[in-house]
């Protein structure tokens, strides 16, 4: 074996080289998916929060969907963006097929009901200990909104991690959506689905080696400033 | 105004925890002026009487309160009194308003008060104790630059100005329930409802409580307290509620009530026995 076969050694190299390639490629990637999360969560933790404390007919009926569509298949979110945002869309009118801006779109609609969905829970589970002394204090259910969305927040921040998990690691969207083109929509995934199919199963291997620690490197971040701000306030 | 508040009796420390007649309950009663809280001075007459008229509770097909008629009126100590699940809870918990009765209402004679609850297991934000008292403070839209200075004082009040930074929930049991009666106290209210707030407390933590309960009436708020301990009612009470399986039985003056009560059932509850 060679070192050119060993992936780790590709990764080591792809990093110490600094490559302008895939340095755009990492970027776009990081650009992407947080945009996509912070968007989903902006919409979601709200509605999740709404959810969990407003019950209205049909409430059951939207927990279920949202639940279901955690487990929404990339590609069907994929092929619906590209359906609306084709020429011949409702959307096509302003061009943003095959450009980082669809990506997003096709991602905010994987990560919303993963954000939605388990904000739900969380809010939920925090209610129940806090709705009597909230309401005695005369509260009502939007004013107790913000107070259970900042109680939650170590929690929120984990489900906001399962989001980007989600975002970072899917292929299927950002592919029909952004089509892999080299400098344009190229990011993590998408490569290593192209040179995998070329047989560059060491680079591939390597990028992927890059992603993964790119995404500890997050998690750990995220990990460590929940965790020093929860020894901080309990 | 500026001073502290704590009298001594606030201390926990001081005295045998055990000791029937708390040193709290006799001397001369302070002037209002200076028991009252910050916000606004009480008139302490003017406590709109609570009339809970043919009043029931339905959960799911089951009667948890039969039909109840009780009427609360002036600046007294009520405790309501009764073996568990007699209703006492639900019955402090229709008539603070966190439920609906299934039938029956609940008046304020005049203009609803101000009123606070505290629970038996404190609920305390995941913040500072000083930030759950201005957050306490920020929901009775109290101006911004007032509410840190009113909540020091009330820290100072209830001994727990040396934990203002520290996490609310991470208090002993015993801080954690003086830190609700500070935000309690903050409110302001003229009707205090106190759900078992000592049940799962040690002796000298319960003499805290107990204190600020005091404290609470002197400043002229009517306390309406739920306990199944039979020396705490003894010591605190000026009106007995006594609850059983679903119904008020009996509704006397303390000492009439642990003196000759009327139903067989508080007989037995008063001479400690069990009563089912």
């Amino acid at each position: 074996m060679s070192p050119g076969d060993n992936p780790f050694y590709t990764a080591l190299t792809l990093i110490l080289s600094m490559d302008q390639g895939l340095f755009a490629i990492v970027i776009l990637s990081l650009k992407v998916s947080l945009f996509a999360v912070l968007i989903a969560s902006i919409l979601a933790l709200p509605l999740g929060a709404a959810l969990a404390l407003w019950h209205f007919p049909g409430r059951n009926a939207l927990i279920v969907l949202l639940n279901a569509l955690m487990g929404l298949p990339p590609v069907v979110a994929g092929l619906c963006v590209y359906l609306l945002l084709s020429r011949a869309g409702p959307l096509g009118q302003f061009g943003l097929l095959f450009t980082p801006t669809a990506m997003v779109i096709a991602q905010v609609i994987l990560v919303f009901p993963i954000i939605a969905a388990l904000t739900r829970q969380q809010v939920e589970a925090l209610h129940s200990e806090y709705a009597e002394q909230l309401r005695s204090l005369g509260l009502n259910q939007l004013r107790m909104m913000p107070t259970l969305l900042w109680d939650a927040r170590f929690s929120l921040l984990t489900v906001i991690l399962a989001g980007f998990g989600r975002a970072s690691a899917e292929v299927g969207a950002v592919m029909i959506v952004g089509g892999n083109i080299d400098g344009v929509t190229r990011v993590m995934t998408t490569s290593i689905v192209l040179e995998t199919s070329k047989g560059n199963l060491a680079l591939a291997l390597g990028l992927g080696i890059v992603l993964l620690t790119l995404v500890t490197l997050i998690n750990a971040l995220a990990h460590l400033v929940s965790e020093t701000s929860k020894r901080r306030l309990g | 105004m500026s001073t502290p508040l704590g009298s001594p009796a606030m201390s926990p420390t001081s005295e045998s925890p055990t000791s029937e007649s708390p040193a709290a309950e006799s001397p001369a009663v302070e002037p209002s002026s200076t028991m009252a809280s910050p916000i606004m001075p009480i008139a302490t007459s003017s406590v709109p009487t609570l009339c809970i008229d043919q009043v029931s509770f339905e959960h799911r097909g089951n009667r948890l309160l039969a039909p109840t008629t009780l009427s609360l009126s002036g600046c007294q100590r009520t405790l309501i009194m009764g073996p568990n699940g007699a209703g006492k809870s639900l019955l402090m918990r229709l008539a603070h308003g966190l439920l609906r009765p299934s039938s029956g209402q609940v008046v304020w004679e005049g203009q609803t008060p101000v009123q606070a609850m505290v629970f038996q297991r404190p609920v305390l934000l995941r913040r500072s104790a000083l930030d759950n008292l201005t957050y306490a403070l920020a929901v009775r839209q109290v101006p911004r630059h007032q509410r840190k200075a009113l909540a020091l004082q009330a820290l100072e009040k209830f001994g727990l100005a040396a934990l203002a930074k520290r996490p609310a929930r991470v208090l002993s049991g015993g801080e954690q329930q003086r830190l609700t009666l500070a935000r309690a106290w903050l409110l302001n209210p003229q009707v205090l409802f106190l759900d078992e707030p000592t049940s799962a407390l040690d002796p000298a933590a319960i003499k805290a409580v107990e204190d600020a309960v005091l404290e609470f009436h002197r400043s002229g708020t009517r306390i309406v307290m739920t306990t199944h301990d039979l020396h705490q009612a003894r010591r605190l009470a000026d009106n007995v509620v006594f609850m059983h399986n679903g119904a008020l039985l009996e509704h006397s003056p303390a000492e009439a009530f642990f003196s000759s009560p009327t139903s067989s059932e508080a007989a037995a509850f008063v001479r400690g026995e069990l009563v089912w």
